[in-house]
């Protein structure tokens, strides 16, 4: 590894309205490495990474931006692209409708004269492909890819505009561990092709596998930069970094209590989905008691989220059979209304696209779900909305400047707990979590693991889909293994190890 | 100077909601001055108020509808279409006139929930389908016609609506003065200042942020001085009409519903993100058949305050009423991403619009040109909504 810094951002400070969410920032990357940039949700990274690639323009922050050893003023994403600079977001900007190469040089088509030159295209896009190893037809629509391979495509598509930055924002966030494995290695193989890579994430497993070094960022500072050939990135360090503290256990304590109170159950459930004309799920079963966490462990798109919906009221408009009993008592939920009704709630996993309401502010977020409660004769008491609004600000330890503030404008960990919020206040008995930790950061998790304890405590019951296996053995007092839209095995957590559940998660 | 400063800033960070306000009272001074102070003559803001009208009740409904991410193209015909319904109920049924309201407000209503039900049942694009209801009720509307032509209303009482103004209390005091409207000026006036008041000390009891004191004395004297001045050039001609109260009436429930309710924070949730609305347990099609249902109904009383405003039914009615309340519905600030917008925004962007139109016909400018700088302010207004979105 050479020892000249391929990148370097010198004391950038950005602001908004109110908040100093970069301050004094420095951050040196070396040519070919892969360098980890961790923290906290609202630490910065996001911010530093948009200030790179131009999303705030020059002069929208201070500070100096120095690429391939010359200053830099990026007027917008184009210009740090054409520099050799191509980041790659979390949600991923790939046009499901078309296909594989016409996505990859979407923006800077290959032309003949005027006209798009398809052949050209289609040769170019074979290689690009070969490139990052993705063996598929270019033909095919993006929609009809899995995320894994859609990450694959983006950064294809990244690469074909001849970057000599990569940077990857929670790239593993929606993949599952064979694709993890892959773009692992891919990464490994562009840097010996010469391009560097800035990777954000917050799995402090992936930071030790991959990166040559690590950058921690909190509260909008730099706190240090550490080198992975030293040994110096081990997780207690990372951790006491980024929050400032050391925590001795990821996952509370509690003891597993053994109720016999049988409150839910599903049986022979089997789902058709008339969309995509095929068969989901499979004649499951399943049943969860009064107090304990359920896990649902099972790969990406092995059919978790779908059976957790086809349970809450079926939105998605599933051919439903099998018996549902709440209570001991025969159910079948048409509208996600009645299974509220029912005791029933469920966090989803996307809770930008299906979770909040971005532009609404918290109080209003937070009592969506059960406005009833809080009006009478169909009139919103706007006092007793503040007051539970506050409550759960204060019970959940939502970080927000007051309860008025909008919700796209907090950050995951707590736009989480406000999608938290809105499903405790409907007093369920039943919580459904869907991916309940996905994309927060350490201290936030903690914060969720603890709740969701204090909640079974008092008798609630938690279905918890994971697909992270030390968390589904962290936190359940039982676990079940689905795989190709079957319930492939229960475990008591006695029995459960990584190894079993990922035997029964492929098992299909 | 401090007030300077916080009035800077509180303009800044409110300019979307003061926006519209501030635009309108600048295009009545302009033309106050443009016309010599006729622009502003009791006589022709009476005018412009009635004349305001039908649109406004329509820009209301047309809000709802793209708060929750549609559109309704079919309103206009779809109101002249009810008036000429309403016209021959009265003229060749001879139905008392208290039958004909209520009934025909009904047909609006289960009609505008044809749409409704082709968009939530069916999942067909809004634009489409009520553009179908465009063309529907523009053939309907002559059919109805065809023998008769223009039809004609001799209902006294229907036709008040359009024309007719609130009676006084006869007394010999002030003479010059409308009295009763002098009176519901004032109560107005003080019912807004003491729900003001009330806000500011609520939110201060939970440490909200409230306006610095000088803005909020300010911002009250402004507005009493709008309403108290309203109320002045009103009751120096004939007093409120039967459509200005009509109208109050209308925005009175339609801002208690859309911002007080639970049904009114399930529309704004269904279009703030109607994935997480439905997972909520909001019945979004519910909630997509309402909306469109309360516009057929508002569309209904749109075309009553037309016919009764002409005392006709006639075949051209309710041309292009739906772009001027789309129009009204945009310049007061609604947005076409869903979710944001609100029902007394509308009613000032219909006031905008008809002020234009108002202030150039007195100043005699041709209606070719009356078109473009209504598109110029229509265009203006998207611009600075989209230009402040993110403040």
């Amino acid at each position: 590894m050479s020892n000249t810094p391929i990148l370097e951002m010198r004391n950038i400070t950005k602001e908004f309205p109110g908040v100093k969410a970069l301050d004094e920032v420095s951050f040196r990357v070396q040519e070919g490495e892969i360098h980890c940039l961790v923290g906290e949700n609202g630490a910065g990274k996001s911010t530093l990474m948009k200030v790179l690639s131009g999303v705030y323009p020059y002069g929208t922050y201070s500070g100096d931006i120095l690429f391939g050893g010359e200053l830099q003023q990026f007027d917008g994403i184009r210009d740090s692209e054409k520099t050799g600079i191509g980041i790659i977001y979390q949600e991923l900007a790939l046009v499901p409708e078309m296909t594989v190469y016409e996505n990859i040089f979407m923006g800077h088509e290959i032309t003949k004269g005027l006209a798009v030159d398809w052949n050209e295209t289609i040769r170019q896009a074979d290689n690009m492909l070969k490139k990052v190893k993705l063996d598929i037809n270019t033909a095919v629509r993006v929609k009809e890819l899995g995320v894994g391979k859609q990450q694959l495509v983006e950064i294809a598509k990244t690469l074909s505009k001849n970057v000599r930055l990569l940077i990857l924002d929670e790239p593993t966030s929606a993949l599952n561990e064979d694709d993890v494995d892959n773009l692992f290695d891919l990464l490994r193989d562009l840097k010996t092709q010469g391009v560097t890579c800035i990777m954000i994430t917050h799995k402090l497993k992936e930071i030790m596998e991959i990166a040559d070094s690590v950058t921690v960022l909190r509260d909008g500072k730099t706190i240090c930069t550490l080198d992975a050939h030293k040994g110096e990135v081990t997780e207690n360090a990372l951790i006491k970094h980024m929050v400032g503290r050391e925590i001795d256990n990821i996952y509370p304590k509690r003891e597993h209590k053994r109720s016999d109170e049988i409150i839910f159950e599903i049986e022979n459930w089997t789902a058709y989905d008339p969309a995509v004309e095929r068969t989901i799920l499979k004649n499951n079963n399943l049943n969860v008691k009064k107090g304990e966490i359920v896990g649902l462990s099972g790969l990406m798109g092995s059919g978790r989220t779908e059976l957790a919906l086809s349970i809450f009221g079926n939105p998605e408009g599933y051919h439903v059979e099998g018996n549902l009993r709440v209570y001991g008592k025969k159910q079948r939920f048409n509208h996600p209304q009645e299974a509220i009704n029912a005791g029933v709630a469920y966090v989803s996993e996307d809770r930008k696209r299906n979770g909040l309401i971005l532009i609404q502010d918290v109080k209003q977020n937070v009592t969506l779900a059960n406005l009833r409660e809080i009006a009478k004769r169909g009139v919103v008491d706007d006092n007793a909305e503040i007051k539970i609004a506050n409550e759960f600000k204060s019970s959940l330890n939502i970080k927000t400047p007051s309860i008025e503030q909008k919700v796209v404008n907090l950050s995951g960990g707590n736009q989480q707990k406000v999608s938290l919020a809105k499903w405790l206040f409907v007093k369920p008995n039943i919580l459904i979590l869907d991916e309940p930790t996905r994309g927060i950061d350490v201290g936030a998790k903690y914060e969720i693991y603890t709740i969701m304890n204090q909640l079974v405590e008092q008798g609630m019951s938690i279905i918890m889909i994971s697909s992270e296996l030390p968390e589904i053995l962290g936190m359940s007092d039982r676990v079940y293994i689905v795989s190709s839209g079957e319930i492939t095995g229960e475990l008591p957590i006695e029995e459960a190890t990584q190894e079993k559940i990922m035997h029964l998660a492929t098992r299909n | 100077m401090s007030f300077m400063k916080d009035l800077q800033k509180v303009l800044r960070q409110n300019i979307r909601e003061y926006g519209m306000f501030i635009a309108l009272f600048v295009i009545w001074v302009v033309f106050a001055i443009l016309t010599d102070g006729i622009f502003i003559s009791s006589r022709n803001i009476s005018n412009l108020l009635n004349q305001t009208g039908y649109i406004a009740v329509l820009g209301i409904g047309m809000t709802l509808i793209i708060v929750i991410r549609h559109i309704d193209l079919s309103v206009g015909f779809l109101a002249g279409f009810l008036g000429a319904v309403a016209a021959i109920a009265m003229a060749f049924w001879e139905w008392p006139v208290y039958v004909v309201i209520p009934a025909v407000l009904l047909i609006g209503l289960l009609l505008g929930l044809i749409p409704g039900f082709l968009v939530a049942q069916m999942g067909i694009p809004a634009f489409v389908a009520t553009l179908a209801g465009f063309l529907i009720y523009r053939g309907a509307i002559l059919v109805v016609t065809e023998e008769t032509g223009t039809i004609i209303i001799s209902n006294d009482t229907f036709n008040a609506i359009g024309n007719g103004f609130i009676k006084d209390i006869p007394v010999s005091f002030l003479p010059e003065l409308h009295k009763v409207t002098l009176i519901l000026g004032i109560a107005a006036i003080v019912l807004y200042i003491i729900g003001e008041l009330n806000g500011r000390r609520t939110k201060q009891a939970y440490n909200f942020d409230v306006l610095p004191m000088n803005i909020f004395i300010l911002k009250i004297a402004f507005t009493s001085l709008l309403i108290g001045g309203m109320t002045w050039v009103l009751a120096g001609y004939n007093g409120l009409s039967w459509t200005v109260v009509v109208v109050f009436i209308v925005v009175g429930i339609y801002n208690f519903v859309s911002t007080r309710t639970v049904l009114g924070r399930h529309i704004y949730a269904v279009g703030g993100n109607p994935e997480a609305a439905e997972l909520s347990g909001v019945n979004v099609k519910k909630i997509t058949y309402f909306v469109f249902g309360q516009m057929g109904m508002l569309a209904a009383l749109s075309g009553m305050l037309f016919a009764s405003r002409l005392q006709s039914a006639t075949t051209t009615a309710g041309t292009l009423f739906e772009l001027d309340a789309i129009a009204a519905a945009f310049v007061g600030g609604v947005s076409a991403a869903g979710g944001v917008g609100k029902v007394t925004g509308a009613l000032i962007g219909a006031l905008v619009m008809a002020s234009l139109t108002s202030g150039m016909n007195l100043m005699g400018i041709g209606i070719s040109y009356q078109y473009m700088v209504r598109g110029a302010v229509l265009a203006a207004a998207v611009i600075f909504d989209v230009a402040t979105r993110n403040r």
